[in-house]
């Protein structure tokens, strides 16, 4: 079993040592810096954070003031409220404007599991990869976090990053080095691809050694920038496996899902199974347990990888 | 009270006024944008773009030049028109308004246009994002010096914002009114047109705004009200503004909508309507009698 350390501690540790790097990064919060770790830029930059309330609309537009105005803001709340109350200022401001603002998504997916589903973030990705210009990435563990969050700041344009609360398996070392846009093999194999992003990836991998047992051979490959799609990777797992599995912490519409699913549909059609929660609201909980109920668990994983298969022969 | 030349007066004022004949033609001409909210803020942005801005029409991205926000961004033809006299663009340009090709698209956008700082049209993003900008402003350095103290590392430029009263409905407004009362922005001005007029009646049916100084005096603002046809009222005012530190200044603009043409003023079917060529006929005769009248 792979350690766990926790993402959000991951995230806070990473933003100062943004902020020593780079004296252009600048943070700001709505008011839930302890929740976000955020407060941990605060008490290294008290000067450079401002806590503009609980007020994510105002949150962003201050940020698109920031970002004009040549700093480079990272505005933290949670993921759902960029997504859904602050979505006309992001549109308008950092798509349409291409104001260089950094979306800082806490608690994305399930993982705020005992708030429940007005706090769950589980169509965030859907909404913002249909807005033009943006760029949404999603770090798998906290080696991830520290090893992204530069190139975030270094990006040309706005940028949503999908941020897990809890603690997760640690998948990479200190040698990892990923480049946005670009997806990564964990796993090769020949029978399927599960193309998967965030927490869905230790899950998958997990997946690919049952799977393993029982003789089939599965790609595991890790889509960490879900838009601009690695279109590449996506069509070579098509040409060369010949079933994909998508795994997220999402809705099955219109995320990491529907982003495949377009691009085989067009370019090279093989069956996609998509993993993820169903057309719904989940509820309140302990993380695994919800994770297991709402269908991402690593059996369902498996499961699907048998269904895309099946597909596959008689297809 | 500051003094300002009547010369200076005057400029202004038939500046005014020849920017309402070119957004009349504007509209005209392709028989679709924004009269009365253009009408009602024409003297004040003739004062603060052919006076009061510190900023280069030649070096639009010049890091310390002030910054104008276009708030009430429906109302932009009257934008377009100040920055090209003022030498961000051909004039010639103007009649291009909102074509297809055109670098002035029907609402600001600010990769397309010199000069235009922010993208609006949906409203109330203004006061929030030049908090953002006077906040960066305050504190950013152009060349940091390891030996300069942090007060001499700020820009001196000022950001001045530019909302309709209609505008004050939508709660992003307040929110950002709030973060930039906390952070004591004296380098933040906002003009509010206060033309009483909103796209389907009076701001005073639609959604009472007043009493609206002490409003804005409650949020922790300094607030001044004043005529705003009046330049040299305007003049003064955005000096005053200029001159409060430690909070920000909000200049209350009671102004007409649809100003300068008779049949327009105080209508609000003139928000979003054109004219046909009768009532652009009457409306270019009663404005170059105006211009007529200040050239004396």
């Amino acid at each position: 079993m792979a350690e766990m350390k926790s993402m959000r501690e991951a995230y806070g540790a990473a933003l100062v040592a943004l902020g020593k790097a780079n004296e252009k990064v600048v943070a700001l919060s709505a008011d839930v810096s302890n929740s976000d770790y955020s407060w941990m830029f605060e008490a290294a930059f008290p000067e450079r954070f401002y806590n503009v309330g609980i007020a994510e609309q105002s949150l962003v537009d201050v940020a698109v003031g920031f970002a004009y105005t040549g700093h480079i803001p990272f505005a933290n709340t949670f993921s759902f409220l960029f997504a859904t109350r602050a979505l006309e200022m992001v549109r308008t401001h950092l798509c349409y404007g291409k104001a260089n603002v950094k979306l800082m998504g806490a608690y994305a997916g399930l993982s705020d599991s005992f708030d429940g589903p007005t706090h769950n973030s589980i169509s965030d990705v859907s909404i913002l990869r249909s807005l033009p210009g943006m760029t949404i990435v999603v770090p798998s563990d906290p080696i991830a976090v520290a090893r992204l969050l530069p190139k975030i700041a270094d990006w040309d344009g706005p940028v949503f990053c999908r941020l897990n609360r809890n603690e997760v398996p640690v998948l990479f070392d200190e040698s990892y080095a990923p480049e946005i846009g670009k997806a990564m093999v964990h796993r090769q194999g020949r029978d399927l691809t599960i193309i998967c992003a965030g927490l869905m990836v230790s899950r998958s991998l997990e997946a690919a050694e049952k799977l393993a047992s029982q003789g089939i051979s599965a790609r595991i490959l890790e889509m960490h920038t879900i838009k601009p799609l690695d279109r590449q990777a996506v069509l070579a797992a098509a040409e060369e496996t010949g079933a994909v599995v998508t795994a997220e912490e999402h809705t099955v519409l219109g995320g990491l899902g529907g982003a495949v699913a377009e691009v085989t549909a067009a370019e090279r059609p093989v069956p996609v199974i998509r993993v993820g929660i169903d057309d719904r609201f989940a509820e309140s909980g302990p993380y695994d347990a919800i994770l297991e109920a709402y269908g991402m668990g690593i059996s369902h994983v498996v499961a699907a990888a048998h269904a895309a298969l099946k597909a596959k022969e008689t297809s | 009270m500051h003094y300002h030349s009547e010369q200076l007066v005057k400029e202004i004022t038939i500046r005014a006024l020849q920017s309402r004949i070119d957004v009349l033609r504007m509209i005209k001409n392709n028989q679709t944008g924004h009269l009365g909210g253009a009408f009602s803020i024409a003297e004040v942005l003739a004062a603060l773009y052919f006076h009061h801005l510190r900023i280069d029409p030649k070096r639009p991205d010049w890091p310390d030049r002030d910054r104008l926000l276009f708030s009430k961004g429906h109302a932009c033809a009257m934008l377009y028109s100040m920055l090209a006299h003022r030498g961000f663009f051909d004039p010639r340009e103007l009649m291009t308004f909102r074509s297809f090709n055109s670098m002035l698209q029907g609402h600001p956008d600010p990769s397309k246009t010199p000069g235009v700082e922010i993208a609006a049209g949906p409203l109330g993003h203004g006061i929030a994002i030049g908090t953002g900008m006077a906040l960066s402003l305050r504190m950013r350095s152009a060349k940091p010096s390891s030996r300069s103290a942090p007060s001499s590392r700020a820009s001196a430029a000022r950001v001045y914002v530019i909302l309709g009263d209609g505008e004050i409905n939508a709660g992003v407004v307040w929110e950002g009114i709030m973060a930039a009362a906390k952070f004591r922005l004296g380098n933040l001005t906002a003009i509010l047109d206060y033309n009483g007029i909103q796209q389907t009646g009076a701001t005073a049916d639609v959604m009472p705004t007043e009493p609206i100084g002490a409003k804005w005096e409650a949020f922790g603002w300094h607030v001044q009200e004043i005529h705003g046809h009046n330049v040299a009222e305007v003049l003064d005012a955005l000096d005053r503004a200029d001159e409060v530190h430690a909070r920000p200044s909000v200049i209350i603009a009671r102004t007409v909508k649809g100003k300068g043409v008779s049949f327009m003023e105080y209508d609000h079917r003139w928000h979003g309507a054109p004219p046909n060529d009768q009532q652009f006929a009457q409306g270019m005769e009663e404005l170059q009698r105006e211009v007529a009248a200040w050239q004396k």
